[in-house]
């Protein structure tokens, strides 16, 4: 079965992010497909590469991260969000003028249509969120 | 197949789950996850409604965080299946959409 | 062939306490363009989204309680309103705005899109969806 993923809550805030991570992660263990993690609301601080939580605590960041690079998962954080809310990759920190990106690795910006593609092409769409 | 229902939050923070019963068809799922998790708790203020819930939905709540919150297994409403991540997967693959009551 | 799914977004939280509404919003009007079957669905503090006299100068924020009567012109008709919700709040279809929709198979004939449904109706529709989107 393919799954559409949308995260709407930022890290260690809310556990939507957590609950998001274990879910997938168990779809895919389980021979199941992600169409796309899309992460929108505060949930694009999912994506920041400035995260310096404890050691004795998962890095939700990362954890995603290494997720996305073992199964070659599309994880996109909405741009408008994220533009909202000061996370910006390479290309959108030039073009505002920014002189810092903060798009952490296997995290992509791209538009809402990608959610919406999300659910059309997925069997289950899955939501994640406060 | 019928929709499967996820409640996240306390019944005592949230209404989600008055929410959730009065517009989940009969028949559908529900399934308790995180702070949800405390409606299937016996001896609550909500425990008739779920009770009687049970008798016209699946309910179902995921184990870990059941054990996260120190609740125990023998602690919870008759009638209340628990899973697993992988149960919980499985789950969305046996009702046909899902509808999460943030 | 396109897959055409029945896409609901389930709107319950007030406006400008939070972005959820103006957020849900945009996705809204993005999904219009994806020629999908879509409805929305107004519950619990979600109907005072759509309450009539906005005006958000005082607390200098954006007004976008204006676009959701341009969700007609994206072929938006289907705005489900649980009865339930507007009661508990002491309200009724008057207190909100008049949201209105162009039928081309009916001589383009205004109607509303508005539609205050129970608890009953609402349950059957949700149970209907293929894609469900919860802000």
């Amino acid at each position: 079965m393919k799954f559409g993923i949308m995260v709407s809550a930022g890290p260690y805030t809310h556990q939507a992010s957590d609950t998001a991570y274990h879910f997938t992660e168990a779809a895919l263990k389980n021979g199941h497909e992600i169409v796309r993690v899309f992460f929108y609301h505060d949930g694009v601080n999912n994506g920041t590469s400035l995260g310096v939580p404890p050691q004795d605590d998962r890095n939700i960041t990362t954890r995603w991260s290494a997720l996305a690079e073992k199964y070659d998962l599309d994880m996109v954080l909405c741009v408008a969000a994220a533009q909202r809310r000061g996370l910006l990759d390479e290309d959108e920190a030039k073009r505002a003028g920014k002189d810092v990106s903060n798009m952490a690795a296997g995290f992509n910006i791209s538009g809402l249509g990608q959610l919406i593609d999300a659910g059309i092409q997925a069997d289950r769409l899955l939501v994640f969120g406060d | 197949m019928t929709t499967l229902h996820i409640i996240n939050k306390s019944p005592f923070e949230k209404n989600s789950l008055d929410t959730c019963l009065r517009l989940a068809k009969q028949g559908s799922a529900i399934l308790l996850i995180e702070d949800g998790i405390y409606a299937a708790q016996k001896n609550t203020a909500v425990g008739d409604k779920l009770a009687a819930a049970a008798a016209t939905h699946s309910l179902y709540a995921l184990a870990p965080d059941l054990d996260a919150r120190g609740i125990g297994k023998d602690e919870i409403i008759d009638g209340i299946s628990l899973v697993d991540y992988d149960g919980f997967v499985q789950l969305t693959t046996q009702t046909s959409g899902v509808q999460s009551w943030l | 062939m396109a897959v055409i799914k029945k896409f609901l977004y389930v709107n319950r939280k007030a406006p400008h306490g939070s972005i959820f509404a103006l957020e849900s919003l945009e996705v809204v009007l993005i999904g219009a363009a994806f020629d999908q079957e879509v409805a929305l669905a107004f519950i619990d503090d979600g109907v005072y989204q759509l309450m009539r006299n906005q005006d958000t100068s005082g607390i200098g924020t954006k007004n976008f309680s204006a676009t959701y009567k341009a969700l007609g012109d994206y072929d938006i008709s289907k705005i489900y309103v649980e009865k339930e919700s507007l009661d508990l709040r002491g309200l009724s279809k008057d207190n909100l705005m008049p949201l209105t929709w162009e039928d081309e198979d009916d001589d383009w004939a205004e109607k509303d899109s508005i539609q205050v449904v129970s608890s009953t109706e609402l349950a059957e529709i949700i149970d209907n969806q293929d894609v469900i989107f919860n802000f």
